[in-house]
């Protein structure tokens, strides 16, 4: 088993309006905790990410500007990370077709975290 | 930690109650969004950590905190609720208020003036009630449209324009106004009509309709707790909508089929929401009011305590649909009062009944109208009269489940020749 991230990548819009209203809210929760339940009891769950808040600061460049994250207009957020164990990228990929983030037309970045052999 | 089916639903309805009181009527639409929000917040922290013990707890305190970074930064922007907005300045002051909002008594109060606000008789009945769905039970515009049978944009429509009217209102509606009596039949009908949508909805899903019926007695409950609001007639209403809920469940088959009164197994009706339904009913005997509610109410009990069709106490029954006629005519009050003529003096008078109901023509489309006269054919023996009625009753069927009882009517009327 190796160790691979998932990076949740939606936009802003498409994060709200899977909570757009109560009934929403509750059927995207109840996949959500469906899909880690699942995950979780087949082993496939190293750690479950931390919450990351909407907004923050962006620093870029050589002369290291510091803005502030203008989360709204970005087509492409990054709304959450966990690690997961699987045999092979492929079968990381397959599990990630679970998560409902896809719904709503976000996508999972499945990445290997690189293997230190020495 | 297992999700309570209605959770999200059930919370969205208090947090805005009390968003309300803070930031007043006219910025429903920021308490909105400081649910959405929450929500928001909920599932990003809730999928890393689990649910917790109290999701209630954790979904206030997340709106509560949201309210006050709000608060803190648009108070010199924002005119909030005039009745607390002076308390913000400070922040001595601004934390005990808005905690003080989330408390469950004036939740529970400020759901009830939302209740009076939304039942404004400047608006359509068909506003009030989508505008209760919405905002006092969290139903979204998509499953208002389900349970009505309505499209989705109608609704929103409805939404948008009682949404509208309550933006420009000052504020909630003052419970401690003389006008109270005056709007009091205004809710209570709207509350009737919501219960009724989920009783005899045409819509064939049957988990939604359940639901309304539930929503329209807690929201009924809550009005019948208050001593302002609780009036005989307002616990008559309570009373007749447990005593119906009850049969719910026998009323449609767990395969979403219609089941008749004298096929209903009555060991499935709900003991305990009949006992409490029989206590309202008690309730609302103070006093010489007799309302509509209490005589609707006195005929689902005389049903309920029965223990079967022919054991019902049909005299009393006619009796009820002939005061309900009285002060409330209507030819389906007519039709079902027919029907309990026949049980009480046979199916000939029934029919002679059926035939006297004056406005009938009111009733071509109703199928359970052809349907009665097919019933009491049937029982004079008539058969070819019953199959008849009964195939006419199909045709008007509004949904699968009415085609498929009355299909299943047709089939006891014999064989053709």
């Amino acid at each position: 088993m190796s160790d691979y991230i998932y990076l949740f990548r939606t936009t802003a819009d498409a994060r709200r309006a899977a909570m757009g209203s109560p009934e929403l809210a509750q059927q995207s929760m109840q996949r959500w905790l469906a899909w880690l339940r699942d995950l979780e009891t087949k082993g496939h769950v190293k750690d479950r990410g931390q919450p990351l808040e909407n907004e923050g600061k962006v620093v870029r460049g050589s002369k290291k500007v510091i803005t502030d994250g203008p989360f709204p207009e970005v087509k492409d957020l990054v709304a959450g990370f966990m690690i997961v164990q699987a045999r092979d990228i492929a079968q990381a990929a397959e599990l990630a077709k679970g998560c409902p983030i896809l719904e709503g037309d976000g996508a999972v970045e499945v990445r290997p975290v690189m293997a230190m052999n020495f | 930690m297992q999700l309570d089916e209605h959770l999200f639903r059930r919370e969205s309805a208090r947090m805005v109650a009390a968003l309300t009181r803070i930031f007043g009527v006219h910025n429903l639409s920021l308490a909105e969004d400081v649910v959405q929000d929450a929500f928001c917040r909920a599932l990003e922290v809730w999928k890393v950590r689990g649910v917790p013990d109290n999701p209630s707890a954790w979904l206030m305190a997340t709106a509560k905190n949201r309210a006050l970074d709000v608060i803190r930064r648009e108070r010199t922007a924002t005119t909030f609720a005039p009745e607390v907005s002076r308390m913000f300045d400070s922040e001595w002051t601004l934390a005990p208020v808005v905690d003080e909002a989330f408390a469950s008594e004036v939740i529970r109060d400020e759901q009830l003036r939302m209740m009076f606000s939304c039942c404004d008789p400047r608006l359509k009945e068909e506003v009030q009630i989508a505008l209760v769905l919405n905002i006092l039970c969290g139903f979204g515009a998509q499953e208002i449209a389900g349970a009505f049978l309505a499209g989705r944009a109608a609704v929103e429509k409805r939404i948008a324009r009682g949404k509208q009217s309550l933006a420009t209102s000052q504020r909630l509606f003052d419970l401690t106004d003389d006008d109270v009596a005056d709007r009091l039949p205004v809710v209570q009908r709207a509350l009737y009509l919501l219960f009724n949508e989920g009783y005899h909805s045409v819509s064939a899903d049957t988990v939604v309709r359940t639901e309304l019926c539930r929503e329209a007695i807690r929201l009924t409950e809550l009005l019948a707790a208050d001593a302002r609001t609780g009036t005989p007639a307002t616990c008559a209403l309570a009373a007749l909508m447990c005593l119906h809920a009850a049969r719910l469940p026998a009323r449609i088959t767990g395969a979403g089929e219609l089941s008749a009164l004298s096929d209903q197994d009555r060991s499935t009706w709900d003991a305990s929401l009949i006992a409490h339904g029989l206590a309202l009913l008690d309730e609302s005997a103070r006093g010489a009011d007799v309302s509509v509610y209490h005589l609707e109410a006195a005929i689902a009990a005389a049903h309920v305590q029965a223990p079967s069709v022919d054991g019902t106490d049909w005299h009393t029954v006619v009796e009820l649909y002939d005061r309900l006629l009285a002060i409330a005519p209507s030819p389906v009050v007519a039709l079902n009062r027919a029907i309990a003529v026949a049980q009480r003096d046979g199916a000939a008078s029934g029919i002679a009944e059926l035939e006297a109901i004056s406005d009938a023509d009111r009733l071509a489309a109703y199928p359970f109208y052809r349907a009665a006269f097919a019933e009491l054919e049937l029982r004079r023996g008539r058969t070819a009269e019953a199959r008849e009625h009964f195939e006419a009753a199909m045709r008007l069927a509004r949904n699968a489940a009415e085609r498929r009882f009355f299909q299943k009517r047709v089939g006891c009327c014999g064989s053709d020749q």
